[in-house]
């Protein structure tokens, strides 16, 4: 089975970074997330309800929709934090008047279980990179231009996720009750989403990554 | 095309579409309302949530669709459409968006009915519930107010897409294939948004217009109070709803056809909406007006009644409610000021989105019209000369009828067209007309824009066009002993001269 892979790029300023990633990956999340399952006898399940909430960027002139999960919002806005701090830090590295970019790579995978000794495999059926580049703008007024630009663009990504989900391509198996940690996240108390994990990368203008560049500059700095 | 299809799964099917486009209703019209939607997730089943998503149902939404699909369900030839329009104080309409939920012929026999189509049609609400927030006309209805409300309309049958004007964009939303046909859901919405309103120039004043009350106390004193009478109460909003269950026994009754030239709904809101009015197959080109006018006066104190809340009109406060179309946070002069020199060659659609943040009078996209939005970047046009801005170059006051017009204003923002309004002649290739805030000049008949263009290229001066060819510069040479002898000569009238400037 091949892994479906879907690109969304994004530019933005760096403040909008947060809100530009929660409103993509719980986008992605809201339709890749169903309700608790209660399996009863006789292998048949049923299927808790999914609510959902609307949510207002500050810095965006944006709103979009979310699962109507705490917990859910908190795992996700803690690995959009992690990201958006790497992406800070390596700005501040480089100056402030140098571009950054980064992914963020949101996987939705399945476990496989192999025998002993091999631990479970998790196989990847789909991964959704979002490219961020993010900008240093000079005055409030190009702010303002970004805050819509970014708005739009975001609306944009939104109806590409919704034409990608809605084609309606592989999707695992509904799961006995034995196998369903194997392609659910089973640890929240109100959804459960698809297993995914979260990673992110962080380049600088010249596509390095952040470890290279802060090799380079610690070299600089004992070389003089 | 149904004999493969078991009785018990053709049952299932119909009920799922009958349910599935009662809920398309409810999420589009509970997006409109102007409120966020928020709802609980609920880990054990409760058995009422149709696809597995808690999509509260609105009662008179629920009837007013029963009520279009009369007993038939969408199918082949047999649309289920949503038009959303917005109507202005002032009596105005324009349809934005009609979201039609469409079936064409082609099958999917291999499809499990009671599983894989539930499941994908609870996906679809899903993308319905993003796409809902992502099209213009969220914006709009999240800052409708005494000034404009969102008003919908369910009509069954052809899909009428004649009254979002030119240029109206289609955004799928996504398709479900079944047995008996692919079931598709999209939507068309408006991208010209240049409404002038013809009853503009009746007002007393353009002071009191749109461009004004930006930045003006609301005529009507504190509209905090008008916070309206349909906005619902979190204790009346628990009440108002009811179940699923209640949905479920009332599908069963028979419905009757309505014709789809039926006005919107205004179920219980007669507040300011006159039916014959609203034609909305019809959006003529007409001014969106400020937030003046009697509507506030004319608001009747209607009973908390649900189905005004639900009838999209329930336009709630904002905490800058008296400019509700900028965006909260942003300041208002650099907004403007912003506007004054943004978007100088932009697509329409970038000039929708210029416009949707401003008063609800930039809804000026037509060439014709663009000078309203320019005139919108002068802050404080209020106290601009009526003789020269307000009754010359203020649509409001004399609406073009056509995009030709003479005002030099025209075109400001919009890049295609305005060749043929009034863009001087000598600039015929700028599509910008420079208007530098805060510059206009109540003197003279020009402002500091035109000013600039006229004296940016000025003549040569005449020592300069010396016709080098008439003389080389071994004559100039030749000549400067007979200049300087005639300088001595006259050397007392240069002293005399030089003694009066000190």
């Amino acid at each position: 089975m091949n892994c479906r892979s879907e690109v969304l790029e994004v530019s933005v300023e760096g403040r909008q970074v947060d809100e530009a990633m929660l409103a993509l990956v719980h986008t992605i999340l809201l339709h890749r997330s169903t309700g608790k399952f209660h399996y009863k006898k006789e292998g048949t399940y049923s299927i808790g309800t999914v609510g959902t909430q609307d949510i207002d960027c500050d810095f965006i002139d944006f709103s979009f929709v979310r699962v109507s999960s705490d917990e859910l919002d908190r795992v996700i806005r803690k690995a959009v934090g992690e990201f958006k701090d790497l992406c800070c830090a390596l700005q501040d590295a480089m100056g402030n008047g140098t571009d950054g970019m980064g992914q963020i790579s949101l996987e939705f995978y399945q476990k496989k279980k192999s025998r002993w000794p091999f631990s479970d495999e998790c196989i990847p059926w789909e991964v959704w990179s979002i490219k961020v580049n993010v900008v240093n703008l000079a005055n409030e007024q190009e702010r303002q231009i970004c805050r819509e630009k970014v708005g739009e663009k975001l609306g944009e990504k939104v109806i590409n996720i919704v034409e990608v989900i809605n084609r309606h391509e592989y999707l695992p198996k509904m799961p006995t009750q034995s196998e369903v940690d194997n392609v659910f996240d089973t640890s929240l108390k109100d959804v459960q989403p698809y297993l995914y994990k979260i990673t992110f990368q962080i380049t600088d203008t010249l596509g390095t990554s952040v470890s290279t560049t802060m090799r380079r500059l610690i070299k600089d700095t004992l070389a003089l | 095309m149904d004999s493969d299809l078991s009785p018990q799964d053709k049952k299932d099917l119909d009920k799922f579409i009958k349910f599935f486009a009662l809920k398309t209703v409810q999420v589009i019209v509970q997006a409109r309302l102007g409120e966020k939607i928020c709802t609980r997730s609920s880990s054990s089943p409760t058995g009422s949530d149709w696809f597995n998503l808690a999509i509260k149902d609105i009662p008179e939404v629920t009837h007013e669709a029963k009520k279009a699909l009369a007993g038939q369900l969408p199918g082949i030839g047999r649309s289920m459409c949503v038009e959303i329009s917005l109507k202005t104080s002032e009596g105005d309409s324009m349809e934005l968006e009609t979201w039609c939920l469409e079936m064409n012929e082609k099958c999917d026999k291999d499809i499990k009915v009671s599983y894989t189509v539930y499941n994908r049609l609870s996906l679809l609400l899903k993308s319905l519930l993003a796409i809902t927030r992502v099209t213009p006309a969220y914006k709009l209805s999240r800052k409708q107010g005494h000034d404009y409300v969102i008003l919908y309309r369910i009509y069954f049958g052809e899909v009428q897409l004649t009254g979002l004007g030119e240029g109206f964009q289609t955004v799928r939303v996504g398709v479900v294939g079944t047995p008996v046909g692919t079931i598709t859901l999209s939507c068309a919405y408006r991208t010209n948004l240049a409404f002038m309103s013809t009853r503009q120039f009746e007002r007393t004043a353009p002071i009191m217009g749109i461009i004004i009350d930006h930045f003006v106390e609301r005529p009507f004193g504190n509209m905090g109070h008008m916070h309206p009478c349909n906005y619902r109460a979190p204790a009346e909003e628990e009440g108002g709803y009811t179940g699923v269950e209640d949905s479920q026994e009332v599908c069963t009754t028979s419905f009757s056809t309505s014709p789809p030239s039926q006005p919107p709904v205004l179920v219980g809101a007669a507040d300011f909406c006159h039916p014959s009015t609203l034609n909305a197959a019809n959006p003529h080109q007409m001014g969106i007006p400020g937030k003046e006018g009697g509507v506030p006066q004319q608001v009747p104190v209607q009973p908390c009644h649900a189905a005004q809340a639900e009838h999209a009109r329930a336009s709630s406060c904002l905490p800058n409610d008296h400019v509700p179309a900028v965006p909260s946070g942003s300041g208002e002069d650099a907004e403007a000021s912003s506007r004054s020199t943004d978007g100088k060659s932009v697509s329409p659609r970038d000039v929708m989105e210029t416009t949707f943040t401003r008063k609800v009078g930039a809804f000026v996209n037509k060439p014709g019209t663009q000078v309203t939005t320019a005139s919108l970047d002068l802050p404080f046009a209020a106290f601009a000369p009526r003789a020269y801005d307000i009754e010359e170059n203020d649509p409001m006051v004399q609406p073009p009828e056509s995009p030709a017009t003479s005002s030099p204003l025209q075109g400001s923002l919009h890049s295609q067209g305005s060749g043929e309004s009034g863009v001087p002649a000598q600039d015929d290739f700028v599509m910008v007309d420079f208007k530098p805030a805060f510059s206009k000049d109540d003197l003279l008949p020009m402002d500091l824009g035109t000013f600039y263009r006229e004296f940016q290229n000025p003549p040569q001066l005449a020592s300069l066009t010396i016709d080098v060819s008439s003389q080389s510069m071994a004559e100039d040479l030749d000549s400067l002993p007979e200049k300087l002898a005639v300088y001595e000569k006259n050397i007392d009238e240069f002293d005399a001269f030089v003694d009066t400037l000190q």
